[in-house]
């Protein structure tokens, strides 16, 4: 087949690792996460559309410590993909392509990912009241 | 020489008999979800150990619905283009290629109106 021996991009392993290469493919990586985490909030929503039994279960499976550290991981993949996505979207109208820009909005966007990831957490800690 | 207009080149129609719009979708749904995830989040954060109850109260809500719905097709429709567009980068075998496009189409269409659907139960039951 021809189409097998066209040359493939991108070509990963040839270049220097580079920070801004790691927030990039995070970027994708937590996409694919949260495609996977919609699957979940329409079983969620779907559990409650159903009664409180089946929507008990569904809370005590989330409520779980391996469904709260997976909550955990949605949480900031949420967050990483809203912040970076807003970068993107700055990058779209043509700001912040300096190097210096580029990093230190990176930077801030790990920053920002964190800051709002403990804020949901602590929210979702004092409603269940401690 | 080719007999072509630029217009055809103008309307952003090339080889790929497309052009901005896949883009451009992918953009409007992000801006909308901005402030919709925010809100959604921090509401779910807040609602977290909920029992039934309030959890459908709050989904009930027409504001929080009519959010909630507006999230959904925003949401569905911004991971399917972004699902597509790795397919499209990473599958290179054309048939595979073809499959695995069309499948989660129907996968991704599937789940986002079990979604609405749900919401709309909660809402009008």
């Amino acid at each position: 087949m021809s189409e097998r021996s066209r040359p493939l991009s991108p070509h990963l392993l040839i270049y220097r690792f580079e920070w801004p290469m790691l927030l990039s493919i995070t970027h994708r990586f937590t996409g694919v996460g949260l495609a996977g985490g919609a699957i979940v909030l329409v079983w969620w929503l779907i559990a409650l559309a159903v009664g409180p039994e089946y929507f008990a279960y569904a809370q005590a499976i989330l409520g779980s410590w391996v469904g709260r550290l997976l909550l955990l991981g949605w949480t900031w993949a949420t967050f990483y993909h809203l912040c970076n996505g807003i970068r993107h979207l700055c990058w779209d109208g043509g700001w912040g392509f300096e190097l210096r820009v580029a990093r230190a909005t990176g930077v801030l966007v790990v920053i920002m990912s964190i800051v709002l990831t403990l804020a949901a957490w602590l929210i979702a800690y004092a409603a269940r009241g401690g | 020489m080719s007999e072509r207009t630029p217009l055809a080149r103008a309307r952003g129609l090339g080889a790929a008999h497309g052009g901005t719009h896949h883009w451009w979708i992918q953009r409007a749904t992000s801006v909308v979800m901005v402030p919709l995830v925010l809100w959604f989040a921090f509401s779910l954060a807040a609602l977290g150990p909920a029992d039934h109850a309030t959890a459908a109260a709050w989904v009930a809500h027409p504001v929080n619905a009519v959010l909630a719905l507006v999230l959904i097709a925003a949401m569905f429709h911004h991971l399917h283009l972004g699902l597509e567009v790795i397919i499209e980068d990473y599958v290179h075998s054309r048939w595979v290629k073809f499959a695995t496009l069309i499948l989660q189409k129907f996968v991704t269409i599937i789940f986002g109106f079990g979604a609405a659907f749900a919401v709309l139960k909660i809402a009008l039951s």
